[in-house]
């Protein structure tokens, strides 16, 4: 199985690693959502924290770690390049089949992408929590 | 001495073809063509005179008479023949009815054997499927213990292709010879590295593949013991009534020549091959070992091939790991390519956690490994697995003290 250039690409060099945080911290701050989705023992485990800007409700800035496949960490990097400077709303847009097109994944590798929206969408519901 | 990429480490799945088998076999094509059934002209007999030899060339790899070796179209085949032949041979009622006999594997075992035995579950025999223990290595007691009064078959891998580990092999043989139960073995991985004498070694069904033992792929052989006892199976394929009736086809001489000369030339090598293989594979897993923190090795360590390592890195996925080290062919025992996602059953069958399943590396080493491809092997993998881990949540959750198993996963 041939991988695209934009996976190879998002794999080798991808956007965004890291986190504004320790686990500890990133849960006492109020701008920043985390979505931890997946399991170690399905072997993907995606970590995305958005960063919002409470002045304009948008997404200032993403972080992601990701232990999994190659497929996995480029849809986290592709997330979290198309979240940044999103509304929350525009954010929950995303589409898993987007993250499919962009990167030309697979069949076997579909779960990736949906990782990666689910982990958009548990990242807001975490930011939204926080400010209700 | 330069080095040409990518580097294979991956001689577990299959081998290169040694430049001499492929040249025993080219006359075959355009000279030697005559099929060996045909009786009456040159062409036959030239034709049969090149497989007997071959016969006798894989007879003498593993102790055995040339007219015990059945030419089969690869382990697959022959274990499908080893373990139906002999139910149907042996079963105490007839095809329709239940209780027709107990047979004995182990769940580590290669699906070759595993789908077959499942199989026959289906045809109304009991198979009991052995839990090995974390080492992987099945004992002659664990199989004594699962014996009946009615169990006719015992089917146990030699060494396993996933770990490498080795089973006790000979002890069980004799274990089944002392209840006069027939004993197959799946030698694939075993045979051609390590020395084999069906006779010392207690075997009544040995089955084996040319391209692991740097033949050609499509070939393989089964030896079926003919004294002490004289063993039999029921023909899976029929037709012609080639190989003794036992496995029918117009045989495929050049794959059976280079079968041959594969075998031959394992026999020549094995020692010295045997201890090259042992000591890069020690520099590996030492050097590995001391450069990455929290890895395992999988598999017992040291009843274990020579050539196998199966190595599991913490915190890094094994998918994503191989396409880091793209220059390095190796295997994982992550199957995240597959629908279920459901890690290598191998090592779930030992009681590694599909975490660390997730995150393992099966290394191979072979005949044209080289000791700088080793060095490069080690280089590489050790920057991915450390690049890796910048990238890996379950590494900063470790690293700030958070138990991984403590957390409510949500699985998808």
């Amino acid at each position: 199985m041939a991988y695209s250039k934009q996976l190879i690409k998002h794999y080798e060099k991808p956007n965004n690693v890291g986190n504004f945080g320790t686990t500890a911290e990133v849960k006492e701050r109020a701008d920043i959502g985390v979505g931890v989705v997946g399991a170690p023992e399905c072997g993907d485990v995606m970590q995305l924290q958005i960063k919002v800007d409470q002045s304009t409700g948008k997404i200032e800035d993403a972080k992601f770690k990701c232990f999994g496949c190659g497929s996995a960490i480029a849809s986290s990097s592709v997330a979290t390049e198309w979240i940044k400077g999103k509304t929350l709303d525009e954010a929950m847009e995303i589409k898993n089949t987007d993250i499919v097109e962009e990167l030309a994944l697979p069949p076997v590798k579909i779960h990736c992408s949906v990782l990666a929206e689910d982990s958009i969408k548990a990242a807001i519901k975490d930011y939204q929590k926080k400010n209700t | 001495m330069g080095l040409t990429l990518p580097v294979y480490l991956d001689n577990a799945a299959t081998t290169r073809v040694d430049p001499r088998v492929v040249e025993a076999m080219l006359p075959c094509f355009t000279e030697i063509y005559g099929n060996p059934g045909s009786r009456n002209h040159s062409f036959g007999w030239d034709a049969e005179a090149a497989v007997n030899a071959a016969r006798a060339q894989a007879a003498q790899l593993i102790g055995a008479q040339p007219k015990e070796i059945i030419f089969t179209s690869g382990a697959t085949e022959g274990n499908n023949l080893a373990l139906k032949g002999a139910a149907e041979m042996y079963a105490k009622k007839p095809a329709g009815e239940t209780s027709r006999g107990h047979i004995i594997t182990a769940q580590h075992e290669h699906k070759a054997v595993l789908d077959p035995a499942k199989r026959l579950q289906k045809m109304g025999f009991d198979v009991t499927f052995l839990e090995p223990p974390a080492d992987g290595v099945i004992t002659a007691e664990a199989v004594k213990g699962a014996m009946r009064e009615d169990t006719i078959l015992v089917s146990i891998m030699w060494a396993n292709n996933e770990i490498g580990s080795i089973n006790e092999v000979p002890k069980i043989g004799a274990v089944c010879h002392d209840r006069n139960v027939i004993f197959h073995t799946d030698a694939t991985q075993w045979v051609g590295k390590m020395p084999t004498d069906v006779n010392r070694d207690n075997i009544d069904l040995l089955t084996w593949s040319g391209h692991k033992i740097y033949g050609p792929k499509g070939v393989g052989a089964m030896y079926l013991r003919r004294r002490k006892p004289r063993v039999r199976v029921v023909a899976q394929i029929e037709g012609g009534g080639q190989e003794r009736g036992y496995r029918s086809q117009t045989l495929n001489v050049p794959g059976v020549v280079g079968f041959g000369k594969a075998c031959e030339l394992c026999s020549l090598e094995m020692d010295s091959e045997r201890d090259r293989l042992l000591a890069l594979r020690t520099k590996l897993e030492k050097s590995l070992s001391a450069s990455i923190d929290h890895v395992q090795v999988n598999g017992h360590a040291e009843k274990r091939l020579p050539n196998i390592m199966n190595m599991s890195f913490g915190f890094v996925e094994g998918e994503g790991l191989m396409m880091a080290i793209k220059d390095v062919a190796v295997s994982s025992g992550s199957a995240c390519t597959s629908a279920s996602l459901e890690p290598s059953y191998v090592l779930k069958s030992l009681g590694v956690g599909d975490d660390l399943a997730h995150s393992s590396l099966r290394i191979s080493l072979g005949r044209f490994t080289t000791e700088a491809e080793i060095d490069f092997a080690i280089e590489k993998i050790t920057w991915a697995v450390h690049h890796l881990r910048t990238l890996s949540p379950l590494w900063d959750m470790h690293n700030e003290g958070i138990d991984i198993n403590s957390i409510n996963w949500q699985s998808h």
